[in-house]
């Protein structure tokens, strides 16, 4: 028994290690929200910042923190880590490495939508008040509607197709590239017979804006953050299971295509909901995962929250870098994310291979 | 007590199981035998409804696993693939998902305990912070075999326990099973191609052959007419110090197998009723 008990006691250190990395993410996270909203243009003081929040703040610092700066910050935190935990579970479901979102076709979906929406809707148009935000989109609710349904319908052929034909997870992924073709395809025609000026407003949306939000969108992707989040920690422990394969999930008692299915729905509902405000960003879903998966292993327990808190971390420091780094021009978030994020996930993927 | 009555599969048009009846009592260990292809892997996945079936009754203890929800099946029947993915999980998380049928929401002290026990019973205490995709093919089997044993099953299926395993970690792992088996009254179904393990190992074999049950018996069904029947292959099945063997002939021509029925140099050949039909003729 005294050898198990030591079994036992190195599995619990072990586990307290997986505890430790969350609470120092958390506060890594916490600390660069409080840099992020101090800084900027305007710059807020941290005691500031606190008054702020318990409302015996200035006039100017409650307008910029309250009314700019908060929702910026929780809108990279809360689509970094919507980003990050569908990003996770898709990995495992299709039990490929490289699913993400746009694996099934939702971003370039919501892409398409939002093609819709300003060209052949005109809610886009030119507006020259600086030079930093030379082009906005004059109707973001239409933008963002055609954007949602662009993404959600994009997975909802894809389930549709899978379940007329089982086609497993290979062809799912493989169906996900294919319909993700068609929508650019058909974007890029409908873009061939625009204006300029809408076409500007098309890029400047896919580039990806982390600062056109208000408390009420916060809101709306607070709680697609909530629900996904909540749906995939109930089923983390189908997740351990179907490390080892789907007929030993099976065995285990998991019903697997159940789970497959309904994660991709709820993962394809999250992301479409926060790709619609914010445009395309993408990198977040991949690294946030591969990095964590490093730290606590695939135990989908750690694994979910851990990649969550990454995935916002690496969105607010991202974005935190496009606002300061040639300030006050905010650099466009979807292309910083893919232009660090593309030499990080090769930097993780050789020293994955180095390892082996 | 497990009864097996009248499974039937067929992919399409092809019949691949048909009308399969079978029993096994408690604690004892039996081996599935027949070529390539004859179903034996296809029959222990329709057993715990990894496959559907497209007729047949299971019943463990008296209740029917056909009926019950896929939850309380994995309760009953613990089973491990022929291959197992890895990924960078450990040992210990490993044999702690075997528990997935009892969590409610998490996991409870008790699941602890008796991954403890049967950790320690394995003799895993040294493994279990090591990873599953840095294992060899014989601690990887034990660790499945481990976590199948955390089920608390009445049924334990094994597909093909040993064949990525060396000829040490084979009998090792069967050893353990036939153990297991007896110390934990779990009826034992093993998938196997090596016949000498099953013989040593096993206390009924279940022969298949087109997609039927050829033969059912213990050790007095292993016979080289049965094993010529089922593979096509010549063989003498001898005893050597005690031990039942089967030696395969698969290149002699039938007439010149030791034509006289007696022994290799010491070696005592106890049934070999091809030859002897050959020698009479």
């Amino acid at each position: 028994m005294g050898s198990s008990s030591k079994a036992r006691s190195d599995y619990n250190k072990f586990v307290r290690k997986k505890v430790l990395v969350l609470v120092i993410l958390c506060a890594a996270l916490f600390a660069l929200a409080i840099f992020a909203i101090g800084q900027g243009s305007a710059h807020v003081s941290i005691s500031e910042i606190f008054k702020t929040f318990i409302g015996q703040g200035e006039p100017r610092s409650q307008t910029v923190v309250v009314g700019v700066r908060v929702p910026r910050v929780t809108t990279a935190i809360l689509v970094g880590a919507i980003l990050a935990i569908t990003g996770v579970v898709m990995q495992s479901v299709l039990k490929n490495p490289l699913a993400s979102a746009s694996t099934l076709g939702v971003s370039n979906g919501a892409s398409f939508g939002a093609t819709i929406a300003i060209i052949v809707f005109s809610a886009g148009i030119q507006n020259s008040t600086s030079a930093a935000n030379a082009i906005s989109v004059t109707n973001p609710f239409l933008v963002s509607t055609c954007a949602f349904l662009g993404g959600i319908g994009a997975t909802i052929i894809i389930i549709a197709l899978s379940r007329i034909k089982q086609v497993g997870q290979q062809g799912l992924v493989l169906a996900g590239v294919a319909l993700s073709a068609i929508f650019s395809g058909a974007s890029t025609l409908i873009q061939y017979f625009a204006d300029d000026v809408q076409v500007a407003a098309v890029v400047f949306w896919t580039f990806g804006d982390l600062g056109s939000t208000s408390m009420k969108e916060v809101l709306i992707i607070l709680a697609a953050f909530a629900g996904a989040f909540i749906f995939f920690m109930i089923n983390r422990w189908n997740y351990n299971a179907m490390e080892n394969g789907e007929e030993t999930a099976k065995s285990l008692g998991v019903n697997v295509n159940l789970i497959m299915y309904s994660t991709m729905a709820v993962a394809a509902f999250a992301t479409s909901i926060a790709v619609s405000y914010v445009g395309i960003i993408s990198f977040i879903g991949l690294i946030a995962p591969h990095i964590m998966r490093r730290f606590v292993g695939n135990d989908y327990r750690f694994l979910i929250p851990v990649s969550a808190v990454a995935g916002a971390l690496l969105l607010l420091g991202a974005d935190s870098f496009a606002r300061l780094i040639i300030a006050p021009i905010i650099l466009p978030i979807g292309a910083i994310t893919s232009f660090v994020g593309g030499p990080v996930f090769l930097w993780i993927l050789f020293k994955g291979a180095k390892r082996k | 007590m497990i009864n097996i009555k009248d499974i039937n599969f067929s992919y399409g048009k092809r019949d691949i199981l048909k009308d399969i009846s079978f029993d096994i009592q408690d604690n004892k260990c039996i081996a599935i035998l027949g070529n390539n292809g004859a179903g034996k892997s296809t029959l222990i996945k329709c057993l715990n409804r990894i496959i559907p079936v497209k007729g047949g009754v299971v019943m463990v203890s008296g209740a029917d696993l056909f009926k019950m929800p896929r939850n309380e099946v994995a309760k009953n029947i613990a089973y491990v693939a022929q291959k197992t993915e890895t990924s960078r999980v450990t040992v210990y998380d490993a044999i702690l998902v075997g528990r997935k049928p009892y969590i409610k929401w998490d996991i409870t002290a008790d699941d602890k305990k008796i991954v403890d026990d049967v950790i320690e019973h394995m003799d895993l205490e040294d493994f279990t912070l090591r990873f599953i995709d840095e294992l060899s093919g014989g601690e990887l089997q034990k660790v499945m075999l481990a976590r199948a044993m955390v089920q608390q099953p009445k049924f334990l299926l094994l597909d093909e326990p040993t064949s990525n395993l060396d000829p040490r970690n084979q009998y090792e792992l069967m050893k353990r099973v036939k153990h297991i088996a007896r110390e934990h009254n779990i009826s034992v179904a093993v998938v196997i191609h090596d016949l000498n393990l099953a013989l040593r190992y096993c206390d009924k074999f279940l022969f298949i052959k087109d997609s039927r049950v050829f033969a059912y018996g213990d050790h007095d069904i292993m016979t080289p007419k049965i094993i010529s029947d089922v593979y096509n292959m010549k063989s003498d099945v001898i005893e050597h110090n005690g031990i039942k063997l089967v030696v395969p002939l698969p290149d002699e021509p039938y007439e010149l197998t030791h034509g006289d029925g007696h022994g290799h140099g010491g070696i005592n050949v106890t049934s070999n009723e091809h030859v002897k039909e050959a020698c009479n003729s």
